[in-house]
């Protein structure tokens, strides 16, 4: 019943997204314009709908209900609650369900708060969302219906992989969705905006808060990953370069560049037609990535819904979607102008530069992930890796990195490098000293020692536009932007530490034994079986020390699931203000020997302090940007009411 | 911006989509075969796995008959949801026997009871051993084995409604 209940609320969304995508286009004309009041009830009901249907799909979950296929493909009743209801999402059908809820709810939400644009622009955004909507619920309803009932109950469900029982995994997916997904937001405003040829700075002041929103979650969600990998597989990585790494990854750089174009739209009126294009290409890399990651073209480890029938639907709605933006873009960007024109050295011309590093970027990392793709055609197998991502992508991050360090000091549309001069003095000052500390005391790669030198110089540069201003004054937006590009700067430098500083010790030792990795000392205390509610594991006792001081006890395990049978390994981490310690367990090696895998990471946590950092910046830049609306709002009101009185 | 460029993105991709369209058309034979197709099926004698069917091993195979070898297990989802087809198979006429893997005796009867018992013959094979043997890595699987005994044709996966005409035409083939 409550499966069904939700298959019933996915149809009645789906009949109101056609319902708002047909009076989106019939109130474009005058003949049709009574319909305009159905569009902004239908999107926010569409919203609730699919929230209630996937409300009903964690309820299935909760109970196990055993008779619904997806169920009793992914979850098992001797699971904990709390990676029940996480295996609603983790499959296929369930997280396009989430897909599509997080899709509708943020079709509702712009529905019911966005009130700046023209009335004809946002009814022609709401069916742009509602359209691209509308094809994901047909993928859903016709291809992966979440709610499906076995023929026979199943006598016991098949489990949840084992690597996905974590508590990342119960946040990382919907937070990685929500910025997917809340991209599609601005894919639907650049649509509406070029169908309405109203690409003016109000239209990237609308847009800005909703691809921030995006922005911070898809941020938040690639550093939860980031760190859930690292921890997780046991492999002693915090990035693999994997395709769906990449997927996510991806539409993160669409995003950042939008961000940074958008404030040009907004403050200067300028880059028209970019903006336009980035609005176009953020979503669409979120819905190129789900089709590489879903349609099995490209082998991932996390490829857990490969489909060829699935691809096939997926691809017909990318062709349909990004095909038609772009069409639409090709006819009508033409007509749009580029706007204001600046000067070299000027804040817009720092935001172009980064701009086009980013899509540089976003370039290499497609380029890498479809690589393989190609190469098949000709029957050449090969797989991409570190090897050409790192070197490329830095050539064109560490460029961008030294813009940013002197973008924000810029001023708008015209200023002189030399009044800089002062500032940017310091910071070079910075970095050569650094250059010279790191080459004289230890000798490490070039690309790490840029790093660590970039990472310094813009560490300082990016409090830099505090110099000078009362901080009281200072726009919440502003010490946003602050915090984010300090919090790169935190990322890089943990990035390029794990890179330049890393040890690792690979050893076999018996029951009291001890091994050492850098500052370290490791002794195995002891090897003791355990186990929990749905895994038996074998644990090690690890007393480890820093320096020779007082030891410490850590536990990692090396597990083994029985629903379905898997080995995972659970790494054990000790965490210091500069760095990690890092081990495994493995397998007896000989009679009495065990493996004990160890890594000294210095600084290495710094790369997801970094990546909240960001996050937090984002949000603070939200916050900032919202309250000056409402404060303007607030204004013209009240001009407005005053206007009202005068008249009367 | 000249005229053209803002085509750019567009052309790129509808390559990206020709692309993607050409891999998507082509089979992928990402499973692993068998290695032991063309080849006998190896010496084995098992116990019978319930009490109403007799035990399975290599000189059944030996009659001059085609059948079908079905891999399955009483815990396996998948092996539930090919049941119809494996029905529809001996409806039509086809002998199908089985190897239960990893089973009890309690859970197989039960599993027959409920979800139809097509078989003339069942093995339990407790260890995994004769699956490991003739070149099968998980459940279910479905094996073509000629009437002298040879490996013709292994299925991966559950049967698919789609797929029994094709099991059909495979069994006629080695007649």
């Amino acid at each position: 019943m409550i499966a069904e209940l939700g298959l019933a609320a996915l149809w009645l969304a789906a009949a109101l997204a056609a319902l708002q995508l047909v009076a989106g286009i019939l109130a474009q004309r005058d003949s049709g314009a009574s319909l305009a009041m159905l569009a902004r009830p239908a999107a926010i009901m569409q919203g609730l709908l699919a929230a209630f249907a996937f409300l009903m799909l964690l309820v299935v979950f909760a109970q196990t209900d055993l008779s619904v296929k997806l169920v009793a493909m992914n979850s098992h009743s001797e699971k904990p609650l709390i990676f029940k209801l996480a295996g609603a999402f983790g499959n296929h059908e369930g997280s396009m369900l989430l897909w599509i809820t997080i899709m509708a709810l943020s079709g509702a939400l712009i529905a019911a708060l966005e009130r700046r644009l023209p009335e004809k622009t946002m009814l022609a955004t709401m069916a742009a969302q509602a359209f691209v909507g509308l094809g994901f619920y047909a993928f859903l309803l016709f291809s992966s219906n979440p709610f499906e009932r076995l023929p026979q109950p199943a006598p016991e469900g098949m489990g949840l992989n084992p690597l996905l029982q974590d508590i990342g995994l119960v946040f990382h997916p919907p937070t990685l969705y929500v910025g997917y997904v809340g991209l599609s937001v601005a894919f639907s405003f650049a649509v509406g905006a070029l169908l309405t040829r109203q690409v003016t700075p109000d239209f990237a002041r609308a847009m800005r808060p909703w691809v921030l929103g995006a922005w911070i979650f898809l941020t938040l969600g690639i550093t939860a990953g980031s760190y859930w990998a690292y921890y997780e597989l046991g492999w002693g990585g915090w990035w693999f370069w994997d395709p769906v790494e990449n997927a996510s990854l991806m539409p993160w750089l669409a995003a950042t560049a939008l961000l940074h174009s958008a404030s040009v739209l907004a403050a200067r009126d300028a880059l028209r037609a970019w903006t336009i294009m980035l609005g176009v290409i953020a979503f669409s890399m979120s819905m190129v990535g789900t089709f590489l990651v879903r349609s099995g073209i490209l082998t991932s480890v996390h490829a857990f819904a490969v489909d060829p029938e699935r691809g096939t639907f997926i691809l017909v709605l990318l062709t349909i979607y990004i095909g038609g933006a772009l069409l639409l873009f090709g006819l009508r960007a033409g007509t749009v102008s580029e706007g204001e024109r600046f000067s070299v050295a000027s804040r817009e011309a720092a935001l172009v530069f980064n701009n086009v590093m980013l899509s540089a970027i976003l370039g290499v990392v497609l380029l890498g992930t479809l690589y393989p793709l190609v190469t098949e055609a000709f029957n050449v197998r090969v797989s991409v890796g570190p090897p050409y991502f790192n070197p490329v992508g830095a050539l064109f991050v560490f460029p961008m990195i030294l813009v940013m360090m002197v973008g924000p000091l810029l001023r708008w549309r015209r200023d002189t490098i030399s009044r800089l001069a002062k500032p940017l003095a310091l910071v070079a000052a910075a970095m050569a000293v650094g250059l010279l500390l790191i080459a004289v005391l230890s000798p490490v790669g070039i690309l790490p020692l840029l790093g660590l030198v970039l990472s310094l110089g813009l560490a300082i540069a990016s409090l830099m536009p505090l110099r000078g201003r009362k901080l009281r004054l200072l726009p919440i937006a502003t010490w946003g932007m602050i915090m984010a590009h300090f919090g790169i700067a935190v990322a890089l430098f943990g990035m390029a530490s794990e890179s330049a500083f890393s040890q690792e010790k690979l050893a076999a030792v018996k029951v009291g034994e001890s091994a050492s990795v850098g500052p370290w000392t490791v002794v195995l205390a002891d090897v003791v079986p355990t186990a929990g509610p749905n895994w038996t594991a074998l644990e090690g006792r690890l007393l480890v020390s820093y320096k020779g001081g007082t030891a410490k006890e850590i536990d990692p395990q090396s597990r083994n699931f029985w629903a379905p049978p898997q080995e995972t390994t659970e790494s054990a981490l000790v965490t210091r203000w500069n760095g990690q310690l890092y081990a495994v367990v493995g397998r007896e090696a000989g009679p009495g020997r065990w493996q004990l895998r160890l890594w000294w990471k210095p600084f290495v946590p710094f790369i997801w302090y970094g990546g909240v950092l960001v996050a937090l910046g984002g949000v603070l830049a939200l916050i900032g940007r919202v309250a000056a609306d409402l404060k303007r709002r607030n204004v013209k009101s009240r001009s407005a009411l005053r206007r009202t009185e005068k008249a009367a | 911006m000249k005229r053209w460029t803002l085509w750019v993105p567009l052309a790129l991709f509808a390559l990206f989509c020709a692309f993607a369209g050409w891999q998507l058309s082509r089979p992928k034979d990402e499973f692993v075969e068998s290695t032991m197709i063309g080849k006998a099926l190896p010496e084995f004698d098992l116990r019978a796995a319930t009490a109403d069917r007799p035990a399975l091993a290599t000189r059944d195979f030996l009659d001059g008959k085609p059948r079908l070898l079905n891999v399955f297990a009483s815990w396996c989802v998948p092996c539930a949801a090919e049941a119809p087809q494996l029905e529809a198979l001996r409806r039509r006429g086809v002998d199908i026997v089985a190897v239960a893997i990893r089973d009890r005796p309690d859970d197989v009867a039960a599993f027959l009871a409920r979800y139809g018992n097509p078989y003339s013959r069942i093995g339990a094979d407790d260890l995994s051993e004769v699956q490991l043997e003739i070149g099968s890595s998980g459940v279910p699987e479905t094996f073509v084995i000629d009437g002298k005994g040879i490996i013709r044709y292994q299925h991966i996966g559950d049967i698919r409604p789609g797929d029994v005409s094709m099991l059909l035409t495979k069994l006629e083939d080695v007649r």
